[in-house]
């Protein structure tokens, strides 16, 4: 046994899985940032959800060739992590394929890996393709422009690595287990891997050894590497499709919810009873509540769980209306900006020991413009194209109430249509007693 | 035709101590709009030829406040709601029934938690549940054979899950019923909603409506049936803007109902 290697394995392990730890911790005092907001609602329906379409991929599907690609990917992801499991016990004790004592059992495990990891290999080259030579228009839309391009790259080629590195792993193994090298036992069935074999054809037992080894350590390493890059990609999905499914909306997508403090003052408004001159109580609670969001403060939590979960796959993008007849507005980029603009606010707190100092920017213009939130004709198509239940509506809606209740700044025939509402009880100037006209007319 | 509408009022019922079986929410729209008030009136023709006893606020109604709401116009909207759910509690109404998707969804979804729950319907459920009780029936006659695509409403369909009901009135006619490639779930939107029929739009390449009429044209269609008299404007420009007007006809499917009745 080698102590010093068990050792070295150990360190990286606890290194890469702690520094994720770290990272998540942050993310989630960054979520916490949000207001609160009631969703315990529906436990059942809110499981099946999360059942249904996160671990179901039930919206992944509703277009097949991406769908099918994904779940390949998906697969692969949750079943050959059986595999590192194995790769963990045996970098600890030093032990070399511990659970080939399963026998059959295993040579099926790690037949299906090999055949997984080709799959796996085959639908990221095709993403690729997607994404490099047949540029889909979603993939190519102003906001992927720079980083968000090259980091929906980066992880194709981190899938790539890691998948050649088991395969190779595989190959080299199984030509060591055929030359009856010590340690080397034989276990294990490799479909895929065997035709690697020429490759390691007079290679000698030591450098073969090397080959392993090296392909060993690379996966494991590329492994937690790619765990830690999460945090610092879009690719947070994987894990936040979970609570994202479980915490999104129940409700008709048509019901945008009622705020309870203008409930409250519009009651009063009404209420033929209350005193007009009235002062405000003696120990008046806090400022009145700001109406809308034009940060992410005013956010609440689940609108930035979404943020963060969002993986910029634009599906929400391509069929919004507003965005395929050319303007500006694309739901993609409203998640984009408000995590963005969350990172940015998460990283002042960080260097300002825990408290946020006002930094004169906000979500509201510095990063999504007037223009984008106007062009929307909430019209849903967004939230239903989305795979993973986020709702970048909800956004542009209190972004808008921000607009029109704190700062009276709704496009000028808005505020025309709202006061015949106001004036009129019609959007248009028409007299409300008129209302049975058409009842006479031919 | 010829024969005069009856539109009882609430106040009118309620003065002969009636309620009627269903209130029929009019909308602004369907108020005030020339070609929505057409819809209206076959609605009404259809009602009064099934004998439905209803009733219309009339000039108590006012708008459901959906445009301001979306606009972000949050104590707009409630003042509107409130005031309408003081009415039609005061009514003591169970059952609304409405032509425009969007009061149907502002009245069934957000009125609730402001205190008022009513059953509420759009009206091609209302129809097809005529249908179904066998008080309605639809003669196909001149629509025989013809195409029709339907364009759902976004805030009928996706909204409110609402596909079928439309659809099945629409099979009744006898007629080709044709879909878009985007309908449904996937339907795309006639570019009027959030309010954005009250303004002009943000810079782009093309008008939503218009984008929404091409692909409704792809399925030559003879007529372009909605639900809506938003889409309905939406799309009759959309029409106009391809000089197509010659060839194919913007209805609502209570006209295309009223019109196979020759009502």
């Amino acid at each position: 046994m080698n102590y010093l290697a068990s050792f070295i394995f150990a360190i990286i392990l606890v290194a890469g899985i702690g520094f994720f730890a770290m990272n998540v911790k942050k993310m989630m005092r960054n979520i916490k940032l949000g207001k609160d907001v009631d969703v315990s609602d529906n436990k059942a329906q809110r499981w099946r959800n999360m059942i249904m379409i996160a671990l179901g991929q039930q919206k992944m599907v509703v277009r097949p060739v991406a769908g099918l690609l994904h779940i390949i990917v998906y697969l692969g992801f949750i079943i050959i992590n059986i595999e590192v499991l194995e790769i963990i016990m045996d970098g600890l004790f030093g032990t070399h394929r511990v659970f080939a004592d399963f026998g059959t059992m295993y040579n099926v495990l790690i037949a299906s890996f090999e055949v997984l990891a080709l799959l796996v290999l085959v639908a990221v080259i095709v993403f690729w393709i997607r994404r490099n030579i047949i540029r889909l228009q979603r993939f190519i839309k102003p906001e992927m422009k720079g980083w968000p391009e090259k980091d929906g790259n980066f992880i194709l080629y981190f899938e790539m690595v890691l998948m050649l590195l088991f395969l190779t792993m595989n190959g080299a193994d199984h030509q060591l287990q055929i030359l009856g090298a010590e340690h080397y036992t034989k276990a294990g069935a490799f479909p895929v891997s065997q035709f690697l074999l020429p490759l390691f054809d007079g290679l000698s037992e030591g450098t073969l050894i090397i080959v392993e080894r090296t392909a060993w350590w690379l996966h494991i390493i590329g492994i937690l590497v790619f765990l830690n890059y999460l945090y610092y990609s879009k690719h947070l999905h994987i894990l936040l499709a979970f609570p994202n499914t479980f915490y999104g909306n129940l409700k008709p997508k048509g019901e945008f919810n009622n705020l309870e403090s203008v409930t409250n003052e519009v009651k009063l408004m009404l209420d033929p009873n209350a005193d007009p001159f009235a002062a405000p109580e003696e120990n008046a609670e806090e400022a009145p509540e700001k109406f809308g969001a034009s940060d992410v403060h005013d956010l609440n939590w689940v609108q930035l769980l979404n943020a963060y979960t969002c993986t910029e796959c634009g599906r929400c993008t391509s069929v919004c209306p507003a965005n395929q007849t050319g303007k500006e507005l694309s739901p993609r980029k409203v998640m984009m900006d408000t995590r963005d603009r969350l990172e940015e606010v998460g990283k002042n707190i960080d260097a300002n020991n825990g408290e946020f100092v006002e930094d004169g920017k906000q979500l509201l213009d510095d990063y999504i413009k007037r223009e984008e939130l106007w062009a929307c004709t909430s019209c849903n198509a967004c939230t239903e194209a989305c795979p993973v239940s986020i709702d970048p509506l909800s956004i542009i809606l209190d972004m808008r109430r921000y607009l029109v209740m704190e700062q009276s700044a709704a496009p000028a025939e808005l505020n025309n249509m709202m006061s015949n509402i106001e004036n009129n009880g019609a959007p248009w100037p028409y007299n409300q007693m008129d209302r049975l006209n058409w009842q006479n007319e031919a | 035709m010829s024969e005069a509408l009856r539109v009882p009022t609430m106040a009118e019922l309620m003065a002969e101590g009636k309620q009627p079986e269903v209130l029929f929410w009019v909308g602004c729209a369907g108020s005030f709009d020339d070609r929505a008030k057409k819809i209206t009136k076959a609605f009404v023709r259809i009602l009064n030829k099934v004998g439905v006893e209803f009733a219309v606020l009339g000039t108590e109604e006012s708008c459901t406040g959906d445009p301001a709401k979306r606009s972000g116009n949050e104590f707009l909207f409630q003042m509107q709601a409130m005031s309408n759910i003081e009415v039609l509690n005061a009514y003591e109404i169970k059952k609304i029934v409405t032509a425009c998707p969007h009061c149907f969804n502002t009245i069934k979804n957000e009125y609730p938690s402001l205190g008022g729950s009513y059953e509420v319907v759009h009206h091609t459920q209302f129809l097809k549940s005529l249908l179904d009780e066998g008080k309605l029936s639809i003669e196909g006659g001149q629509f025989k054979g013809k195409r029709i695509t339907f364009h759902d409403p976004c805030y009928l369909g996706r909204a409110n899950n609402v596909y079928e009901a439309p659809r099945e009135l629409i099979r009744k006619l006898d007629a080709e019923l044709v879909e878009m490639k985007k309908c449904r779930k996937n339907g795309f939107c006639c570019g009027a909603g959030g309010a954005q029929m009250f303004k002009e739009p943000e810079k782009g390449d093309k008008d939503v409506n218009v984008e929404r009429t091409e692909q409704a044209l792809e399925t030559q269609p003879q007529i372009i049936a909605a639900g809506c008299p938003f889409c309905n404007t939406m799309m009759t420009d959309g029409i106009k803007s391809k000089e197509k007007e010659a060839e194919v006809e913007v209805m609502d499917i209570a006209e295309l109902i009223a019109n196979a009745n020759d009502l």
